[in-house]
């Protein structure tokens, strides 16, 4: 009945049976049927690029949690964690939660009453089109960029996992993503979101479950983590206290203020890729629930990733390294651990589950790209700078064909990335550039009347320079990260945490400075896109338990716990 | 517009069917040397049954005819 299917190449880390491949199939007859299922309901503006603004909190919600929840992520951030143990739980927790309540709360009342399509559209509201049009270009170069390289990484993972050939990996899958996207636009992405988000849960789901039952519980799972590697491992916060004393060589300023306050804040407030979900809910209380029910479910999420990095150290027989050292010799490097883990408990279906996991997982960031892309191109830099006055179906077509040649330029990014390596890093750096200085100019603008356009535009830019400037200075000389990051222990994701805090506050005093040296604006354009010059609807007579405030409070509550439990 | 919630019910209980059908074959023909560990417990069997039982409930819970 189930013979084993040799895909392309024999020695692979796991063998699909015809059942894994049949669900595999099934899960992209799925996704193109949706595709074709929307086409005809995405003909207007509003429609395709903002799925017609009607998705409800949960749909909202978990569409904005899938879209970071890419394959790349879930098995980098496994390898991360048996590299360092349950430190990489911060970037779940107090790399996400506070943010995502933050945005609810305080940022998207400004976002969503001023019904802008986009955060570079926000930015033409509050600080004029210079802002937009640096942001827009800047997010649209990168978004794209990103895309070819989560593809080029993805149909190496799948090459190495599954024996896919590269071109048959990076081909099928961009092309479904084309297709299903420019048929059915945001709407077609964030549908198949949600529905990767349930694919993960059941297919990644069994690797906790069975692990925990193999390694004897959590009481032992620690206990022989601490053998194997250190007591550190199992700690969030208690090793913490200085550089030397951690797996991650991080100290917890650069924790608490890099990652939770500027990097976080940065990506999940200002990142059009996840607010664009958002902005597609139907009312403003949806709309503020929808980021607390994905900060709700992202707690869950180190479950799937976290716990299955913790079990491969405890239960691995062989030891991982680095890629480099695995290149070298021959064995398994960190990022296998998630497909080690599959390969250890998933028998036939289970395994194909899991990998349909893996390949909705990166589809549906890569529908996120596009989307998020062919909105910005289209509303923030075709429309004001090419094109102002066309029809509505136009802004349609263009961004129907703009899908398609996004998706192509991110196949030509696959494959200079297939040539040049090196271009990887450059690109995923580039991307980090830009998204703390973001944060400052939106933050100032939301909550400071006084912040002017100038000052929004030099602070934008000051800020991202910066950024740029340190990095450059780090690959030159690789002993000034003792300067930038504030320690000689410090690794490089303390490098990322202490150039993202940096930049913002340089972003942050530009435009303070040359606000105060310029002229404000009046106070009448200020209304619907400032604290206190903007009357925020009421969320109606609501019983407590149905408010957003309420929610917050919950989630904040059990975020607390979980970090005085894994202290 | 069909409910989202139908596809996520289809997209289960497909998956659950072949899942749990993959293990009732394993369950009555068990392989000499199972390639992987606690193959005792035949996950997918029962983990099979729960995606199909809730892609049932979703697929008639929000199924297009009774969901309009």
């Amino acid at each position: 009945m189930m013979p084993t299917v040799s895909m392309f190449v024999a020695n692979t880390l796991v063998h699909l049976s015809s059942i894994d491949v049949a669900i595999v199939a099934f899960y992209f007859a799925l996704v193109l049927g949706i595709g074709f299922y929307l086409r005809g309901k995405s003909n207007t503006g509003e429609d395709f690029f903002m799925a017609g603004r009607e998705m409800t909190a949960w749909v909202a919600g978990l569409s904005f949690l899938s879209a970071n929840l890419g394959a790349l992520e879930l098995m980098g951030w496994a390898g991360s964690a048996y590299q360092y143990g349950i430190l990489a739980t911060h970037w779940y927790w107090i790399g996400a939660i506070p943010a995502m309540l933050f945005l609810a709360l305080v940022m998207m009342p400004f976002y969503y009453i001023s019904k802008t399509h986009s955060v570079p559209g926000y930015l033409k509201l509050r600080f004029g089109e210079d802002s937009r049009i640096l942001s827009a270009v800047c997010f649209a170069f990168m978004t794209v960029l990103m895309s070819g390289v989560n593809m080029f990484a993805m149909a190496k993972v799948m090459q190495i996992v599954l024996g896919w050939d590269l071109n048959f990996s990076i081909w099928v899958s961009s092309l479904t993503v084309a297709i299903y996207v420019a048929l059915g636009g945001l709407r077609s992405a964030i549908f198949n979101e949600v529905l990767q988000f349930f694919l993960i849960w059941a297919g990644a789901l069994m690797i906790p479950v069975l692990g925990l039952y193999e390694a004897g519980g959590w009481a032992n799972l620690k206990v022989e983590i601490t053998q194997r590697a250190s007591a550190q491992y199992v700690h969030l916060w208690s090793g913490l206290g200085h550089f030397s004393t951690n797996p991650m060589g991080i100290h917890w300023t650069g924790i608490v203020f890099g990652l939770g306050a500027v990097i976080s804040m940065g990506y999940w407030t200002t990142d059009f890729l996840v607010v664009q979900r958002i902005l597609a809910a139907k009312d403003l209380r949806s709309a503020e629930m929808a980021p607390i029910i994905g900060a709700g479910f992202k707690m869950l999420v180190p479950i799937i990733v976290i716990l299955p990095g913790l079990l491969g150290l405890a239960v691995l027989p062989m030891h991982l390294t680095g890629e480099a050292q695995a290149a070298i010799t021959g064995g398994h490097s960190y990022n296998d651990v998630l497909p080690l883990m599959l390969a250890r408990y998933c028998g036939p279906g289970l395994l194909g589950l899991g990998v349909t996991a893996l390949i909705a997982g990166f589809m549906s960031g890569m529908a996120g790209n596009v989307s998020a892309f062919t909105t910005v191109w289209t509303y923030d830099i075709y429309r004001p700078l090419i094109n102002k006055t066309a029809s509505d179906s136009h802004y349609v077509s263009m961004g129907r064909w703009t899908t398609i040649i996004g998706v192509l330029i991110s196949v030509g990014t696959a494959y200079l990335v297939m040539q040049f390596a090196s271009i990887m890093d450059y690109v995923q750096a580039l991307f980090s550039f830009f998204i703390a200085p973001l944060f400052g100019t939106v933050i100032l603008g939301m909550l400071w009347r006084r912040a002017s356009k100038a000052g929004g535009f030099w602070g934008l830019l000051c800020g991202t320079a910066s950024s740029v400037g340190m990095w450059t200075w780090v690959k030159l000389d690789p002993t000034a990260l003792r300067y930038v990051a504030l320690s000689p222990d410090a690794k490089g994701l303390a490098q990322d945490m202490y150039q993202a805090l940096w930049s913002f506050l340089v972003c942050v005093v530009v435009t303070v400075v040359v606000s105060l040296a310029s002229q404000p604006r009046p106070a009448a354009e200020l209304n619907g896109l400032v604290y206190g010059m903007t009357e925020v609807p009421a969320v109606g007579n609501l019983p407590f338990y149905h408010k957003p405030l309420f929610w917050a409070g919950m989630v904040t509550a059990v975020f607390i716990v979980l970090n005085i439990i894994f202290w | 517009m069909i409910s989202i919630w139908f596809f996520i019910g289809i997209s289960l209980l497909v998956n659950g069917a072949l899942i749990l059908a993959a293990g009732i074959y394993e369950l009555v023909n068990p392989p000499a040397h199972p390639a992987i560990v606690l193959f005792n417990l035949h996950a997918n069997v029962w983990w099979g049954a729960c995606l199909l039982l809730l892609g049932i409930v979703y697929s008639i819970k929000f199924a297009p005819k009774r969901h309009a």
